[in-house]
């Protein structure tokens, strides 16, 4: 089994002209939780719209399980085992509960699915007392369960989380977390990133802190923690 | 996995709306072949069934992939002008129509619709496949363009390489008058079943999907550029059919009908009926077909009272008369036997584990 999951090499992002990522280069290896911390419009979700394949590098490459994906479109990506839950929650607002699970299974066979399904709801007991319920009259955290399970319903290898605590009351941003942690307990990789740095941290194996489209500090998650200039930006003292 | 349980089995289903279809449609043509509805009359009722054709295949592109295209009568054109011109070559070989009888419209005139919705479909996927890749209103101005440009062409050109053709600005005459009350509405029950069944299917789900949230979409593996091709393109197959039968319904066609209004038109009535839902589009294209018919007088003014349709249906039911509703006459069959078998088993059923 390889060790390395995810392997970005020296990628560089354009908006237009606007030079949004400049030479940013890490690693997941599996069963990791690495994180990828940083402030507002520092490059977070760029870089994982760029792995997901939404956006392009212009240079450098971006490899999963040993495999080129550079340049790969989308769903192709998804179906070879890498899924993300993009920002903001984005679930079907008009469907129901269930029936956004069973979008997420979209690259898969029906058996394997409702093996999944069965899964999905296990770890999530609130979303199958929801089932039935309209995506959009669901409350913020169960919106967010639901992105997750929607991704988890694509049996991904690695697990990419963009801002899971945005907008959640701090008991849900916890809640999300231990189940962050359990997931990786069962053997998915995560590369999880975040504002709420301390929460992140606190699970995570290592982290990279992201400045203005650079990588600043990369360390272990505890070292991270302890260090004065993160504590000083993002930690708040 | 579904919604709603269903106390029909689903081949039943099919049986029982295909057998009332069949039935509506020998009612009304033995009706129309008895002389009980005149001519003009039947006319009317075959421009309703064009115009639902029309604005359910627009509906496809509009309600339910959530795009907006602004060319669907230059869709219509390219179907018209194909199957008039392949019908006009049948009725010009006299040996056929010698050898097959009258029937030989029965033959042909299928086959030109398909061609007509075909030759649509082609074009479709040609602007579609440059103007899909891009997120949002590309496609409207590229098909607002394509629309324009279908008619400026019918308009300008009389021969192609020396044969005349199109005769231009004049028109395309003598068109065999085949399309019949029969034709048009079994292509009605066509459009439909396939347009129902699509959305009903994983395809149709993706479809949806891509409406409600692209991004999300293409993070659950859809491959979004496929997807919305596939609606767009089926979405302008029927257009063109709708035009091949326009074509034998009135049996001249003249470039000035396909030009912007009509595409506005269509839209009107799937934005009034309802965007992404079927039923809307069929009740409104054939309210707005009928009414400037039946009141002849009041036809000049249309444009206007259109408008001000429009504004009050925004202001007061912005998702358009019937929403998202569609209605399934099975669904209403089994809540019809819920209630029969007792007040409510569907309640008792109901709950996380059922």
């Amino acid at each position: 089994m390889l060790k390395t999951m995810l392997k970005v090499n020296d990628i560089n992002v354009y908006y237009g002209s606007i030079h949004a990522i400049k030479g940013v280069s890490f690693s997941v290896e599996r069963g990791e939780i690495v994180t990828l911390i940083g402030a507002n419009g520092a490059g977070k979700s760029t870089i994982l719209n760029t792995v997901s394949g939404l956006l392009r590098s212009k240079t450098g490459s971006v490899s999963f399980l040993d495999k080129p994906i550079g340049s790969l479109v989308p769903h192709k990506i998804v179906a070879g085992g890498l899924a993300q839950v993009p920002e903001g929650r984005r679930v079907f607002l008009n469907m129901t509960a269930e029936e956004n699970l069973e979008m997420g299974a979209f690259t898969r066979k029906g058996a394997e699915a409702a093996e999944s399904l069965a899964d999905v709801y296990m770890r999530f007991p609130r979303l199958k007392e929801r089932r039935k319920q309209i995506a959009g009259t669901l409350s913020g955290g169960e919106q967010q369960m639901l992105a997750m399970g929607r991704a988890l319903m694509s049996k991904p290898e690695l697990l990419m989380l963009d801002e899971p605590s945005m907008g959640l009351a701090p008991i849900l941003v916890e809640q999300i977390f231990e189940i962050i942690k359990e997931l990786n307990a069962a053997g998915v990789t995560i590369l999880l990133v975040e504002q709420n740095a301390q929460m992140a941290l606190s699970i995570a194996d290592r982290g990279y802190v992201l400045e203005t489209g650079r990588i600043a500090t990369s360390a272990s998650a505890s070292e991270l923690l302890n260090n004065d200039a993160v504590k000083k930006a993002y930690l708040g003292g | 996995m579904k919604r709603n349980q269903m106390l029909i089995p689903m081949p039943l289903r099919y049986l029982i709306n295909a057998v009332l279809f069949a039935a509506f449609l020998w009612i009304m043509n033995s009706l129309i072949t008895g002389g009980a509805i005149s001519r003009y009359h039947s006319g009317i009722i075959s421009s309703i069934g064009i115009s639902i054709i029309l604005a359910v295949s627009l509906n496809m592109a509009t309600g339910y992939l959530g795009q907006l295209p602004l060319g669907h009568a230059g869709f219509m054109a390219l179907g018209a002008y194909t199957s008039a011109l392949i019908m006009k070559s049948a009725a010009a070989a006299k040996g056929l129509e010698s050898a097959l009888g009258a029937s030989y419209a029965a033959y042909f005139f299928p086959a030109a619709l398909v061609a007509g919705g075909l030759a649509a479909a082609l074009f479709a996927l040609l602007i579609g496949m440059p103007a899909l890749r891009l997120r949002g209103d590309y496609l409207a101005i590229l098909t607002l363009g394509f629309g324009e440009i279908i008619r400026v062409v019918l308009l300008n050109i009389d021969n192609v390489l020396g044969f005349k053709l199109t005769n231009g600005a004049a028109g395309l005459q003598k068109i065999p008058t085949t399309t019949t009350f029969l034709f048009t509405f079994i292509f009605v029950g066509i459009t439909c079943f396939v347009i129902h069944t699509m959305m009903k299917s994983r395809h149709g789900r993706a479809i949806l999907s891509i409406r409600e949230n692209e991004i999300a979409a293409e993070s659950c593996g859809i491959s979004t550029t496929y997807y919305k091709t596939l609606g767009f393109v089926v979405s302008a197959f029927f257009a063109g059919i709708a035009g091949g039968l326009y074509a034998g319904n009135v049996g001249i066609l003249n470039p000035s009908s396909f030009g912007f209004m009509k595409s506005i038109e269509i839209l009107v009535m799937v934005v009034l009926g309802g965007m992404g839902s079927m039923l809307g589009s069929v009740l409104s294209a054939s309210v707005l077909t009928a009414l400037p018919e039946l009141l002849r007088s009041f036809a000049e003014n249309r444009m206007v009272v259109y408008s001000l349709v429009l504004v009050i249906v925004m202001i007061f039911k912005p998702t358009g008369l019937m929403g998202t509703y569609d209605f399934s006459l099975n669904g209403l069959l089994d809540k019809l036997i819920l209630k029969l078998k007792g007040g409510n088993a569907r309640f008792q059923k109901g709950g996380p584990d059922e």
